[in-house]
């Protein structure tokens, strides 16, 4: 465990060593970006949209005290979107998506050889495959996180004005109600650290896979579930530290 | 020319290789000749840097390698083509785009330029009108004749070439060989060619190294290779059945000519 850590700071440290021209970092982390934003937007778009709708109904199935508004389903999913499922589901479903991507992406490069040959060119190949994949997740995650919150709340409306479960000024009314702005910061800052997470554990884990097909897969898995185990216990000490 | 000074490489409790050294001339085609597991391709990767050695060194020219400043090996490694056994072109490129990639990240030529040494590149091993395919539609071949046009696009000063003719029928496996002896004649560089097939020793074998067991236990020409009394490397040369009847006949002939003589 800890030699697997050690060799991910010095992973780390080597994307930096030598790392290439700006440019060509710019040009790559765009076309990442692409890809990852993409690619990932349908997927975030079903869940988050289908997990406000869920949160809705089953907030509404818990509240049956009558002193209580009608107006709460609306706060409680507003609150529970942007406080956790936007930002820690999205990463964790796109932690499957974009984790496994990466990872198995950059094992098939060093298992036919091609990080070799970016080496022997002289190319820091850690440099050019790796950091512009983290900083494309990190400029792309913020995004479907406000998307997944935006489409979240949507779903949470759709579900509850046509179930009948709330009135569609009930439920205005809950998610303008008491709304702290530092809350989607927190998000935001919890969506940065869980990209930088995903992006670099997977990537960890793609470069150094050796031997063949089923390895390539074997390291897809292993960064998955250690994205997903960093990603909850990052969580974890961002709720501990920022709120 | 490239010299290697007591490369020595263990791998856990496997040594891999025991002390080779040797000067691998330019303008020629060398060879390093062994069986599977011999650490042909280890020493390969040792020299151009990719697996570093425990012990030794290698010299491009003079210029020191092994443990020499970064920049210093950037510079040299910047010098080298490298053609790999699996062709090791970039999936998510055109063919063009595979030829251009060295040119694009290591020189400051302008676009129309880079064009037309790719183009050049391209016609030079023969691929001349596929410019838009994909690695994955293309055959085993042309992703070798491929992987040869990235690794002279830059000028390449020294060519490495791991099992160019693996996978490859037996047509297509002498084009290739016959292309990359071809272009270390027409380029003057120093080529260095891993393999364990005796066609190649005989096309293009100017120089050969025999590695048995992480050791180089016979070096010399493709004319002295036939002849030579290392029990290793004759086992290896005449496990081919064509190659022990080869040998037969130039046997019974020279008995013909003795017999005549008398």
């Amino acid at each position: 465990m800890l030699q697997h850590f050690g060799k991910y700071l010095i992973f780390m440290k080597s994307l930096f060593a030598r790392a290439e021209s700006s440019k060509v970092i710019f040009n790559r982390t765009i076309d990442e970006a692409i890809l990852i934003g993409i690619n990932s937007i349908f997927i975030v778009a079903i869940v988050s949209t289908f997990i406000g709708a869920v949160t809705c109904v089953q907030t509404s199935y818990n509240l049956v005290n009558a002193l209580i508004p009608r107006s709460t389903i609306g706060y409680m999913v507003r609150e529970m979107t942007i406080l956790e499922l936007a930002p820690t589901i999205t990463s964790i479903v796109l932690a499957g998506k974009v984790g496994s991507n990466i990872a198995g992406g950059l094992g098939t490069m060093q298992i036919t050889e091609q990080v070799d040959a970016l080496e022997v060119m002289g190319i820091n190949s850690a440099s050019y495959l790796v950091l512009p994949k983290i900083v494309a997740a990190m400029l792309v995650f913020p995004m479907l996180v406000i998307i997944s919150m935006f489409l979240s709340i949507a779903g949470g409306y759709l579900a509850g004005t046509i179930t009948g479960e709330i009135t569609a000024q009930e439920y205005i009314t809950g998610i303008r109600d008491d709304f702290i702005p530092y809350n989607v910061v927190f998000a935001l800052i919890k969506a940065e650290v869980f990209a930088f997470l995903i992006a670099s554990i997977s990537s960890f884990r793609g470069y150094y896979t050796s031997g063949g097909a089923l390895e390539v897969g074997a390291a897809s898995t292993t960064a998955v579930t250690n994205s997903v185990i960093a990603v909850l216990i990052a969580d974890f000490v961002c709720a501990q530290l920022l709120l | 020319m490239i010299e290697i000074h007591n490369i020595h490489k263990t791998f856990g409790d496997k040594k891999v290789l025991d002390g080779v050294s040797g000067v691998f001339e330019t303008g020629k085609t060398n060879l390093l000749l062994g069986a599977s597991g011999t650490g042909k391709s280890v020493l390969l990767k040792c020299i151009v840097g990719l697996v570093k050695p425990d012990i030794g060194s290698v010299t491009f020219d003079g210029t020191y390698f092994t443990n020499n400043k970064l920049d210093i090996r950037q510079e040299i490694r910047r010098k080298i083509g490298m053609l790999f056994q699996g062709s090791a072109l970039f999936d998510s490129m055109t063919v063009e785009q595979n030829v251009e990639f060295p040119l694009k990240m290591l020189s400051d030529m302008p676009k129309d330029e880079r064009m037309d040494r790719v183009n050049f590149c391209l016609q030079r091993v023969g691929l001349e009108n596929s410019n838009n395919k994909m690695p994955s539609e293309l055959s085993g071949g042309m992703k070798k004749r491929v992987g040869i046009a990235r690794a002279i696009a830059p000028n390449c000063t020294y060519l490495f070439c791991d099992e160019p003719n693996s996978g490859l029928d037996p047509l297509t496996a002498i084009k290739i060989d016959e292309l990359i002896a071809e272009i270390t004649e027409e380029y003057g560089i120093t080529t260095i060619v891993v393999t364990h097939d005796m066609n190649s020793v005989i096309e293009i074998g100017e120089k050969i190294m025999f590695l048995y067991e992480g050791r180089k236990i016979w070096e010399g020409t493709r004319d002295d290779i036939l002849d030579s009394n290392v029990k290793e490397l004759n086992e290896f040369i005449f496990a081919n059945r064509l190659m022990r009847d080869a040998k037969k006949v130039e046997e019974e002939e020279e008995e013909q000519q003795r017999a005549a003589q008398k």
